[in-house]
């Protein structure tokens, strides 16, 4: 049986399991008779409770060797191959899975094979044959053997509510599992690929390296230059530009704020705050030709009235639409923890004679500080991850550079370079994709934990 | 507890109406309270006690549609006209809240606050001394002195309490004015602040709301009784608890309603 109608079987199984338990169960309670004969779980935590025997197991065993039976089948029909051509080659290997694949698929005719691929079809079919029956078997037998052993355990005081707690409590931690190893999948991967990366370009170029240039030759016999992978030019960008975001988000942010929560009338700030929340939703993208198209065409023209030369691709450009764009998390945040601040803080500090600003300044902000300085770290981190702006308006050449006013570039931005367009998989040039990612996923780590720390370490707990 | 000298009178207040919006929370309070005393404001929930007592350092202010008319005066000047600069005002009438409100600052900088930004230290010899008394006068001075860097937070609500008496005394209050001190405490740390108030009283002039009849039986010389924005009865504390001239006070006092 295919996998969704053995799924489609459990479903039934499922729908017939719970009408059968809420009648099992009303059966006995009818009979009952006395206070010591009663009913423990209200009918639906009994039907609900067969459900899960009949079902859960089941369940979890067809997703389980959906996913894990191709890979068996794939290594058995490997050492097939191994065992009957007696090639040593890799490549060559590889080739005869996948005619043997395509020609069980029947997307290659007869024609091309020969006799043995001919056999390691006849052996694959024969696998994945018994694989799905094996599969169709287990999963039925289980469901039905689950059932049966959850009719018998159906009694009046059998304590279904608590069983059903327990599954209820299991399904809750698969589901936090599932965003764990997925977190845990993806660094893995990062690490991986970036130990194959420094197979070929050494650590201590790769961190310290003054110059970025990943143009590989793709052939041996191909002009090009043998590449360069010195990241510095790139943290360097990175770290102007998100420098200066902070110059323009910080402040600006903070401050209207601390306008919003404790100066502005409650109508205008239903007014506002929504109105600078609204630059969350502007899609970066739109801010990255802001920035090109109006903003550094605008600095351009206005650095030449005063004798500057800028570039018409440069960090300030980026840097201060960046700026714009981060504004509302640094605000919105900052906001709700300085409203978080209790009142009666304000009325003792204004009870002793402070004036409204010496109290915001002396009592209000140093108490949400620690909210501030997570609501900073985390605007950080999105400026440090955000690539549409700068490709746009700061550019693609590493230049290694302290004027503002010139182009930079970012380690998203060449991340993006890197894997876009034709490419070889195991090239150097793609795997420094990697290792610039696992480096940047260090950085916004590092700065999360520490905007944890700050928070845990100074919070004040109010009640 | 009756004073021997003829008190003098400190807080002067006439025809006070004070309204929230369109509701009017108090009519026409008429009300003296003598200097060196503590005066006790009773009444049941949401008669207009507090609301009176944040009438006399202007905490109301801050409060939106809040209106007051009628004379406070505070030795004979008028606390509500034009040219009263607040920020003094609250200076020399200091405020204890119904929850300990330390602020999240030191043991040492929550009782300097007041006297920083009033500019009251040449010095830090000075602040130190002014740290020192304040929290001595406060009865908090032996249980913190090892730890004046240690926060305010930390301490235990008793302690938080006097912390906040000692932050206010330490601008030196003419008058200072009580919301219920004592009811987020335990008996004992309420025995401590009310010790407190017997002894602070030789300094400056004590407002206290309190709703425990027996705390403003032990600790007043004057008592108010507050029903519903007006005040029914006044005088001393002896006499309104002893020998009420009004029914409605009669029967807050014996419990009969509140």
């Amino acid at each position: 049986m295919s996998a969704s109608s053995l799924f489609l079987c459990l479903v039934g199984l499922g729908l017939f399991s719970f009408f059968f338990g809420r009648r099992r169960i009303h059966k006995l309670a009818s009979g009952a008779h006395g206070v010591s004969q009663k009913q423990h779980s209200r009918d639906v935590y009994h039907a609900s409770f067969l459900v899960i025997c009949a079902t859960f197991i089941p369940i979890v065993l067809l997703v389980v060797w959906t996913g894990v039976s191709p890979l068996v089948i794939d290594a058995l029909l490997e050492s097939f191959l191994k065992a009957r051509a007696n090639t040593a080659s890799l490549g060559e290997l590889n080739v005869m899975i996948a005619k043997t694949k395509a020609y069980y698929a029947g997307s290659i005719s007869a024609a091309f094979i020969d006799d043995t691929i001919a056999e390691a079809t006849t052996y694959y079919a024969d696998l994945v044959a018994r694989s799905l029956q094996a599969r169709s078997l287990a999963v039925l037998l289980l469901a039905i053997a689950g059932a049966g052993l959850g009719v018998r355990k159906i009694a009046l005081r059998f304590t279904a509510r608590h069983s059903v707690e327990r599954v209820a409590q299991w399904i809750m931690l698969v589901a936090s599992a599932i965003a764990v190893l997925t977190t845990v999948g993806i660094v893995l991967s990062l690490i991986f690929e970036t130990i194959r990366f420094f197979a070929t370009v050494s650590v201590s170029e790769f961190l310290f390296g003054l110059h970025w240039s990943p143009q590989i030759a793709i052939r041996e016999d191909q002009a090009g230059g043998s590449g360069s992978f010195g990241a510095i030019p790139l943290f360097a960008g990175t770290l102007m530009i998100t420098l200066i975001a902070m110059v323009v988000a910080v402040p600006i942010g903070l401050m209207s704020a601390v306008y919003l929560s404790e100066y502005a009338s409650p109508r205008l700030r239903g007014v506002a705050k929504p109105g600078i929340e609204m630059l969350a939703g502007i899609p970066t993208v739109v801010y990255g030709f802001f920035a090109a198209l109006v903003v550094a065409p605008f600095l351009r023209d206005g650095g030449a009235d005063i004798g500057l030369t800028l570039s018409s691709e440069s960090a300030l450009a980026a840097g201060l639409v960046m700026g714009i764009m981060i504004i509302p998390f640094i605000s919105s945040l900052s906001d709700d923890v300085i409203n978080a601040v209790p009142q009666t803080l304000r009325d003792g500090a204004a009870a002793l004679g402070a004036t409204h600003s010496e109290t915001i300044k002396q009592v209000v902000l140093p108490a949400a500080l620690p909210g501030i300085v997570s609501a900073i770290l985390l605007a950080i981190s999105r400026a440090i991850g955000e690539t549409m702006i700068v490709v746009m308006a700061a550019g693609v050449a590493a230049n290694l550079t302290a004027n503002p006013f010139e182009s930079v570039t970012t380690v998203t931005v060449q991340i993006v370079m890197l894997l876009v367009g034709d490419q070889e998989f195991d090239s150097a040039k793609t795997l420094a994709a990697f290792a610039l990612g696992l480096v940047l996923f260090f950085i916004t780590l590092a700065l999360n934990i520490l905007a944890l720390y700050v928070v845990n370490k100074y919070r004040e707990q109010y009640d | 507890m009756n004073d021997t000298t003829d008190p003098k009178i400190k807080i002067e207040a006439r025809g006070v109406d004070v309204f929230y919006g369109e509701a009017q929370a108090l009519h026409g309070i008429d009300l003296d309270v003598n200097a060196n005393q503590v005066t006790a404001l009773i009444g049941p929930s949401g008669c207009g006690k507090s609301t009176f007592l944040r009438c006399i350092n202007r905490m109301n202010d801050v409060i939106d549609g809040c209106r007051v008319n009628g004379n406070i005066a505070i030795d004979g000047q008028d606390i509500y006209s034009s040219d009263i600069d607040v920020v003094e005002l609250r200076a020399r009438v200091g405020m204890v809240f119904q929850k300990p409100n330390p602020f999240p600052k030191s043991i040492y900088d929550n009782v300097a606050y007041g006297p920083r930004i009033h500019g009251l230290s040449q010095s830090r010899e000075q602040l130190d001394h002014i740290v020192e008394s304040s929290l001595k006068r406060a009865g908090l001075w032996a249980e913190v002195s090892d730890r004046l860097s240690a926060s305010g937070t930390s301490l235990s609500g008793g302690q938080q309490q006097r912390l906040c008496i000692a932050r206010a005394i330490a601008v030196s209050p003419d008058v200072v004015l009580m919301d219920e001190p004592c009811s987020a405490l335990d008996p004992i740390a309420t025995a401590v602040i009310e010790e407190l108030m017997e002894e602070l009283r030789k300094d400056y002039t004590i407002v206290i709301v309190t709703h425990s009849m027996q705390q403003a039986a032990r600790i007043s010389q004057r008592t108010a009784y507050f029903h519903l924005g007006n005040v029914v009865e006044h005088g001393a504390t002896q006499q309104i608890f002893t020998n009420p001239k009004n029914q409605q006070t009669e029967a807050y006092i014996s419990g009969k309603i509140g």
